[in-house]
Order: structure tokens, then sequence, then C-alpha cells
């Protein structure tokens, strides 16, 4: 079936609208963090050559100081990427121009058709969720939504979901359940929103029925970490036969800051508490957390979010094959094992009688 | 406040040394320890108990009292603070209490490293109270004719909060009430997820509510107790899934804390906000009980909620 241009299923966001993956970059470029400012002098010298041939050096062409500053370009990402501190992965993680759900369903999977409503009470748009295709596959996808711009992240509430929106997915979840679609779910959300509304609506009640009712989903169901791994926000639809997580994205029981508010009576202690919370994709790979690490393109997934896609996309069709080929019964108890075995104690050996 | 104090005191009859009655200021928690007794003093002619204040009407309690009322507050109702194997005591039948895991202790996974080292903070808790490993005490026991698994946690060990023990020990409970076809109760009391065992403690959420739906399958019966306070990490998994969830009067419960909700949101909170009545209200809660009727409601559900299963 041929989706419609435009079809009201996906809001017109701004970013939507772009042609294509280059216009994209060349916006990104023009937000970077602390970390990256030295890529982006390097950048800026290269576009000044580019745009002036007349002022290159005299020892060498000009085509070969174009040649040497891009390849200065590429030295100092490495240099910066593959050292990089907990604090800076969860900095990425946040990149405003980070893709987001929206953008995975867009370059990731196909024929995505929104569907909306908890049937309940609203319709939170911090979630987005409905049928789409990952490669051949039907699945339902859910996922968190941040906004870009400050009109859109209203409409999102930052990404941060109402009880409403943990219902939903819960309803699309049971939707996918009953007609046999296998359930992706698209973490990004700084956690579930701390209001008086999402109180008087029993956020904490919401989360809590989707742990347990997601355990006993029979459809196969992956979930992965895209960017912020909120907390109980996040873990609300992260309970999955497999988890993964994008290499810069964080998933964390507690923000950085929250932790270091507490225990460090000092918020700016935030970098300390993310390296101690051990929340990095390789931390949690290590600690057999997650899964699967999907591999980010250098420079993060804002700087090439179809390769990221593609790379997503992948790792998904990848686990969903391995799932699917397994009977669903061993599928459930292996789905419980894999959560039930989550943690470390120390046992005394009981006294002997 | 001073006034108030010698009122009270002219009530009792005992002779009391003034220097060790009246409490304490209040502290900024509703509970007052009791001040430390130096050996000099602690001598036969000292009075048996101490005063506690109460912090709601503000009366004098003599501690025994205090005890025998299971920590309520025998003028107001208050709900003061109560410590597992007290609670547990208070509910079950003599005797019949079995405890499982009852040597479990936290590891520190992460090698946490902060303000405070983890190791270091659960060598001080641990010294504190020798009957706490940490901050559940679960079991098989009988409450009236029911054979149940019970789970009660308690705040003073690391703010009740929940790390892998806490997980580990409840998904057992859980699992043995499933295995033996029997109910699961859980009296929550917590903070919220431990910091310091980072995912690890998040997913005991996932784990105690996955087991939680092998137990529901069997179509057992789960009752949660939430009592002041339950926030966070145990009221988005164990603590809000059951068939029945019934509050203690007045508890504060939530899922994040009232100054985060105001530092978020701006704005103002509405009266009562996140109290058992308040969450009534708005429809969470199935009833509020008192602990003083806990034992005797609890069998009245039981009874209830079993009557199916028994005549099958």
């Amino acid at each position: 079936m041929k989706r419609p241009e435009n079809a009201n299923c996906v809001r017109p966001l701004p970013f939507s609208r772009l042609a294509g993956v280059s216009k994209f970059v060349a916006a990104a470029m023009k937000h970077y963090l602390e970390f990256e400012k030295p890529i982006v002098e390097l950048q800026k010298k290269l576009e000044e050559l580019k745009l002036h041939p007349e002022q290159h050096s005299l020892g060498i062409s000009w085509e070969e100081e174009i040649r040497l500053l891009e390849r200065k370009i590429e030295d100092a990402r490495r240099i910066i990427f593959t050292n990089l501190t907990p604090w800076q992965r969860v900095q990425l993680a946040r990149h405003p121009k980070r893709p987001y759900s929206l953008d995975y369903l867009r370059l990731a999977f196909s024929e995505f058709e929104e569907l909306h409503g908890d049937r309940m009470y609203s319709d939170d748009r911090a979630f987005v969720g409905g049928f789409a295709k990952l490669g051949d596959q039907k699945v339902v996808v859910i996922g968190t939504q941040k906004g870009r711009e400050t009109k859109e992240n209203i409409l999102r509430n930052f990404g941060s979901g109402h009880p409403e929106g943990y219902r939903k997915a819960l309803r699309l979840m049971k939707l996918a359940d009953k007609f046999g679609l296998p359930i992706i779910t698209l973490i990004d959300t700084a956690g579930a929103y701390p209001g008086v509304g999402s109180e008087e609506r029993h956020i904490g009640e919401a989360i809590a029925v989707n742990l347990r009712e997601m355990m006993l989903l029979e459809v196969p169901i992956i979930a992965a970490v895209i960017g912020e791994g909120g907390s109980g926000g996040a873990l609300g639809i992260g309970v999955a036969d497999r988890v993964l997580i994008l290499e810069n994205a964080y998933y964390s029981v507690i923000s950085p800051e929250g932790c270091a508010a507490i225990l460090w009576k000092d918020r700016s202690a935030s970098p300390k508490a993310a390296e101690a919370l051990k929340i990095t994709a390789n931390h949690l790979r290590e600690l057999k957390l997650v899964d699967d690490v999907v591999a980010e393109p250098l420079g993060g997934a804002h700087n090439d979010p179809a390769a990221t896609a593609a790379s997503l996309g992948s790792a998904l069709l990848r686990h969903l094959s391995e799932l699917q080929s397994a009977p669903t019964a061993d599928r459930l108890r292996a789905r419980y094992g894999k959560f039930r075995a989550f943690g470390h104690v120390r046992e005394p050996a009981a006294v002997a009688a | 406040m001073a006034t108030k104090v010698l009122k009270r005191k002219s009530v009792v009859t005992d002779p009391v040394d003034p220097a060790v009655t009246p409490p304490p200021t209040p502290s900024e928690t509703t509970f007052l320890t009791k001040p430390k007794l130096s050996s000099k003093s602690r001598k036969r002619d000292m009075p048996e108990g101490l005063w506690t204040k109460c912090p709601k009407c503000e009366g004098l309690i003599y501690d025994k009292e205090l005890d025998d009322n299971l920590k309520v507050c025998p003028k107001c109702g208050h709900h003061f603070p109560i410590g597992a194997r007290e609670r547990i005591h208070s509910l079950v039948e003599t005797c019949s209490f079995e405890e499982i895991d009852a040597q479990m202790e936290s590891v520190d996974v992460l090698k946490f490293t902060g303000a405070a080292s983890y190791e270091a903070k659960l060598a001080a808790y641990r010294k504190k109270s020798s009957l706490l490993k940490d901050a559940v005490v679960t079991g098989i026991g009988k409450i009236g004719d029911h054979r149940v698994a019970l789970g009660v946690m308690d705040f003073a060990f690391l703010g009740g909060s929940m790390g892998s023990v806490v997980g580990e020990k409840l998904t057992r409970l859980i699992e043995a009430g499933t295995d033996r076809g029997i109910p699961v109760i859980i009296i929550s009391t917590s903070g919220g997820a431990r910091m310091y065992e980072g995912m690890f403690s998040l997913m005991q959420m996932a784990k105690t509510c996955g087991a939680l739906a092998y137990h529901a399958k069997q179509k057992l019966p789960y009752i949660s107790v939430l009592t002041n306070p339950t926030y966070a990490g145990v009221i988005a998994s164990f603590a809000t899934v059951g068939d029945l969830i019934i509050a203690e009067p007045e508890a504060m419960i939530g899922f994040a804390g009232p100054r985060v909700i105001k530092d978020t949101t701006q704005a103002e909170l509405p009266d009562g906000f996140q109290t058992s009545e308040f969450l009534q209200k708005h429809g969470l809660i199935d009833t509020i009980v008192s602990r003083k009727e806990m034992k005797e409601r609890l069998i009245y559900f039981l009874d209830f909620m079993g009557a199916g299963r028994k005549a099958a």
C-alpha cells in the first residue's frame, strides 16, 4: 500500500520537511557541544579556505591544504569521540539535533501510520506509536518523542510522558499482541513527567502495569534506547526480549543531575555522578544489562542520522529474526529469566544445623 | 512549646526526671529518636520509657504506650514509622512466620564512588540494626487462617530503597507464593530505587512486576499495602499492581517527590497532595486502613479473595 504524501499521521515538523539528510547535517553543524569545539573550529577554517582560495598558505597547494585540513578534522573527531567521558555521552544523548523516534520511523522504517490515544483520557503526544514496516516485517512501533523547537517541545512535553502515554503504549502493545505483530519500542526520554496531573492520574501505576503486562505479551519485543533512557519513564516501555542501546545513549536509574543533587548536594557534580552510575552503553554492556550496543557514526548519531538509522534498522532486524525462530513459550521464559537474573547479592552460606 | 510540655507532664503521676523528659526539639522527620543516655544515667531509678511528641496533635506519648499501640498515637491516630519486624509481629499468628533469605546482603557491584562509598553506608546501616540486613524482611506466615507470602519493607534501612536485595527477596517471595499457590502481601515504605546500584536497582522494578505477572496468572491474590512514605521506583512497580491497594491513613505516596514537582511545574500543589486520602479520591487506593485494624481487614479481604479457590 502506498502511503499518501503528507499524511496527517506524522505531524509536519520543520525537520521532517527537510528534503535530504545533507541539509540536516548542515543544520546540525550550527549546534555544537563544548567538547566538539576543536572540530567546529577546524571546519570553520575549512569553509573559509574553500570560499577564499587566495588565502591559502604559500608552501603547499590549495587542494593539498584542504586535504590536510580534512584529515585534521577527521583526526580531531577520532580523538575526541573515542575518548568520550560518560558526561559527554550524556550530552550527546541529549543533543538537540540528535535523531528522535519519528526520525528513525522515517529513516529505518517504512509505511508508518500513527495511531492515537489511550481510550481513557487523551492522546499523549510525548509518545508516538502505530503500525510500521521494518524491512518486510509488519511491526508495531512505540516511542517517546521529543520536540526540536519550543513549540513542538510544548506539544511533546519535552518527551516526558504522562500516564496516558504509558497507557496508550500498552493499548498499542496489546493490539500488536492480539494480531501477532512484533513490538519495537524506541526510548528517548529524560523521564516520566513529574507533575500534578501525572500524579492525579497515577503515573506510577501506569508504568507498573506496563512492566507487568509486557512480561506476558506473546509477541517478540525489542526495546532500543536511542537517546535518553530516563529511569522508570524509560523502563515503562523497556521490558523486552532484547534491549539495545545506541553507542552514545544512556540508560540510568536517576539523572546524573538528580544523583549529584542528592549524593553530592551539588548539581555541578553531575559529571562525577554520570561516571559513578555506570550509565553509558559500554558500561551497561559490560554489566550485561543490555544485549547489544548499536554503533553510531563518528561524531555521534546527529552527524549522520541516515547511517545511524541503517545500523539500528539492521540490528533490529537481526534480533527480530533470532527471536522469531524461538517458540513463544521459550521466548517468554527467556524474557522472564533475563530480568529475573538482574541484580547482585551476597548470601552468606546458611549455618549448618 | 515549653508551657505545653509542662502541662502534659503534670498529668503524669510517675515521678519523672525532668532532665530526660521532654523529648529533644523536633527534628525535620516526624519520628523523634530517643535521646542517648549516658551509661551513668541508665540506673534503675530512671523511668522505664521516654516520651515522644506526636507531630500531629503535639501530645506527649509514653514510648511504651506508643509501642503497645503499634506506633499509632493513641490521641489523634497519627501513624509513626514502624519497623519491619514489629509490623510482622503485629500481623502474623504467633510463631507462624518463617523468614526466608534472612542473610541476604547488598553488594557494591558498581564500586560506587562518590560523596560517600556505598560499602561504608551499608556497613553503617547494618551496624545500626543487627536485625535488619537490608530494607525488606520476607517470609511465609499465617494471618488468621491464611498462609501468605509476606514482605515488609523498612524505611530505617537506607530510606527503604530498593536495590538488588530488595528486588531479589521480593521476587523469591512472590515466586514462593506462586509455587505454593498462596496470596502475596507486600507492605511498602520506600524512597524509591537505590541509586548506589544504578541500573540494577531500576531492573528490580521489572523483575518484581514480572514475578507478580506470573503470580496473577494463577489467579492468586496480591495485596499491596502502602505506608508512609512510598515513592518513585516502588510506586512505579510492585506497589501499585495489587489486586487491592490499601494505604495507611495520611501516608505520603507518589511517583515524584513534591519538591521535584514544584520545581518542575512552578505550580502550587493542591491541598493534601499525595496523601492516602488524596489518592483514594483520585482512584488509586481501594481503601484506607488504620494500622490497628490492618490484620483484621487483611483477613477479611483474604477470606473473600480466597473463597472461590477453596470451593474449587
